[in-house]
């Protein structure tokens, strides 16, 4: 999928809420056992404030590479950098739960975030990656946008 | 061929039973007294694609996942093997099986979803993840992943048989379609058995045109040189049969003047190169262009594309976005001459920047046996003993130079003229189908022949006739198969066949996978 601006915010949102949520609450009983004294509410906390900062901040994201993308012979995006972009966005929403946003967690526990971030940001890449296709035939050919 | 001439064939054999007549020629619109008063027979049948080739192949692909039967569809062709056309001029242009062609991992001929891709499945073929890295780095680490030319007629031999193709086709050769009176067409076909009637009419709601490039394009003054000479075999072009070159060039050193620098002069070069470095030719290789690019092509940052020792480089044919991406909405976008000229852009000549490809004429051009020439041609004739061919050109400096070759390679192209197509010519002239500013033929975003409608029947093309419409992409897979998934969904608003939303998508994708009928 060669994207368009409206084409990556309209996935990112909608892999987020879909395939973010649900594996965010499937891997949420695994990352309580990488934090000491933490119940599954906390786990939850942190994850899905990781989630909703990935879909707000992630616009900003997009417009930037977007703008980048725009220097691009080919006008395209590469599968590689949907995924190596992964890790400065990490250390952004990492920094921001910090700052107790978007809600107070206390600390941040670095594996579990670790974890969940890097194991959600994989499973949505393979989606957008293949699976996509499948269900929404003309995804591929709209750069990405689903309305 | 003009339209004219056309006429004159065909009133020439009226006598034949059940042929076309005077009367049905020079009529825009028929009804079936017509052809009854003709003896040609009228067989029913809603949908009929005119091509056979994978154009064809990939608009019925939609069509059955839509749900539409198999007696609704006839496919009129001549070959029953939808892959033989595309084959027969890959291989001349030496792309055999073994070979890569120059598309997408994703834009895979048998399957419309585009995943599995072919470098998956080749990887899974291979139990090697060697692909599976490639397609996830290209093109920033590695080269694009493009597919073997024989996975892709394996696999569409194995489609054709999943939807029941040869059920659908029909051979012969498809002369005429005009409007019908009370809705719809006849599309008027040849049957190549004797015996029968000459010709025979389907009566449909909705036809498709998918006929590809009438025929081989010559340079014009290489096209005068074998007329007037009746040189065939030392002047070819790289999509006709030119084994014979390759051949005699292993048997005594020869010049070989390769003209167009495209992606089939790279595969041409390449396969010179190969003999010379595998099989011990001694052949000298002369590359004349007439556009040379010395570095990259354009003004703006924004829209710059990669160039060098006289190549224009991108992956594909057009940029990646022409398919899907920004440059698609732009190009819907735009109206007229604009949408020629950011067509013209776009594409226009380029080849693959492939790693090999490039090592390969620099060790041509440090060797001495690879050397490139930029001119205009302003003449070709034979030497005196006839035994070369003398090509003059004007230098960029505006001096002379005669360039001595033993055989020339025309390497730029193939025709795409409409009038060039008897079919394409009587469309022009009968069915208010027009010309688009890039002189191909008119079609709505929807692919649908614009001024052609006929009640509520609707006729579309798809394939390298269109390009100059709102898709710059359509002589490729991935074209192919937009153009019929819009096509498709047309269909489905009209009531023909049904809509691929999510559910319908997702449930024939698991027939797919489990190689079951639709």
């Amino acid at each position: 999928m060669t994207p368009t601006l409206f084409g990556r915010i309209q996935t990112r949102l909608f892999l987020v809420v879909t395939v973010g949520v649900v594996w965010t609450l499937l891997i949420g009983p695994l990352l309580v056992t990488l934090v000491d004294g933490a119940d599954l509410g906390d786990v939850y906390r942190l994850a899905f404030g990781a989630l909703v900062l990935v879909a707000v901040v992630g616009i900003g994201w997009e417009l930037l590479y977007h703008a980048l993308q725009q220097f691009r012979w080919e006008k395209d995006w590469p599968t590689l950098f949907g995924l190596v972009t992964g890790l400065p966005e990490a250390i952004v929403v990492y920094l921001l739960l910090r700052q107790d946003l978007p809600w107070s967690l206390g600390s941040v526990p670095v594996d579990a975030f670790t974890v969940h971030f890097a194991s959600t940001w994989i499973v949505i890449w393979l989606t957008a990656n293949g699976p996509m296709r499948v269900v929404f035939l003309r995804w591929r050919f709209r750069g990405g946008r689903l309305l | 061929m003009s339209g004219d001439q056309t006429v004159s064939d065909d009133s020439a054999e009226t006598a034949v039973a059940g042929d076309l007549t005077e009367d049905l020629i020079r009529t825009s619109v028929w009804d079936e007294r017509d052809l009854e008063a003709a003896g040609i027979p009228v067989i029913e049948v809603p949908f009929v694609t005119v091509g056979g080739g994978l154009g064809s192949f990939a608009m019925v692909d939609f069509l059955r996942s839509a749900g539409v039967a198999v007696g609704d569809i006839r496919v009129l062709g001549d070959s029953l093997t939808p892959t033989e056309t595309y084959e027969y001029l890959a291989t001349n242009s030496q792309i055999p099986r073994h070979e890569r062609l120059r598309s997408d991992a994703s834009s895979v001929m048998d399957n419309i979803w585009g995943f599995p891709s072919y470098a998956l499945r080749e990887a899974w073929a291979e139990k090697s993840p060697r692909r599976i890295w490639q397609v996830v780095t290209e093109p920033v680490l590695d080269e694009y992943f493009t597919p073997k030319a024989g996975q892709v007629y394996e696999s569409v031999a194995r489609e054709a048989k999943r939807i029941h193709w040869n059920d659908m086709v029909t051979l012969g050769y498809v002369r005429m379609v005009r409007k019908r009176h009370d809705g719809g067409y006849f599309v008027l076909q040849t049957r190549p058995e004797p015996g029968a009637t000459r010709r025979v009419a389907y009566r449909c709601d909705f036809v498709h045109l998918a006929i590809g490039y009438p025929g081989v394009a010559f340079l014009p003054d290489l096209q005068e040189y074998r007329e007037r000479t009746g040189d065939y075999m030392r002047v070819v072009n790289a999509y006709e049969p030119h084994d014979h070159m390759y051949e005699e060039l292993l048997r005594r050193p020869c010049t070989v003047l390769v003209r167009g620098s495209g992606i089939v002069g790279s595969r041409i070069l390449q396969r010179l190169i190969d003999d010379r470095v595998g099989r011990g030719a001694q052949t000298k290789i002369i590359h004349l262009f007439r556009n040379y690019v010395g570095g990259p092509q354009g003004e703006r940052r924004t829209f710059r594309r990669p160039g060098g020792n006289g190549f224009a480089y991108q992956g594909f044919n057009f940029p990646k976005a022409a398919w899907g991406g920004q440059l698609r909405v732009d190009l819907e976008r735009l109206d007229g001459e604009g949408r020629a000229e950011l067509i013209r852009e776009m594409g226009g000549t380029n080849t693959a920047p492939r790693r090999d490809w490039k090592h390969q004429l620099e060790r041509g051009a440090a060797e001495g046996f690879y050397e490139q020439i930029v001119g205009s041609v302003e003449h070709v004739d034979q030497t005196d003993g006839r035994d070369a061919i003398v090509t003059r050109i004007r230098t960029q400096d505006g001096g002379s130079q005669e360039i001595e070759a033993q055989f020339i390679i025309d390497a730029t192209g193939l025709l795409a003229r409409l009038d060039e197509h008897r079919l394409m010519a009587d469309l022009l002239a009968h069915t208010g189908a027009a010309q688009n500013p890039y002189g191909r033929l008119d079609v709505e975003p929807t692919f649908e022949v614009r001024g052609t409608a006929s009640g509520a029947g609707a006729m579309y093309a798809s394939g390298s006739m269109t390009l100059g419409g709102y898709y710059a992409g359509v002589d490729s897979f991935l074209g192919l198969q937009y153009a019929a998934l819009q096509i498709a969904d047309d269909l489905a608003a009209r009531g023909f066949g049904k809509r691929l939303g999510p559910l319908r998508s997702v449930t024939q994708w698991m027939r797919w996978m489990r190689d079951r009928t639709p």
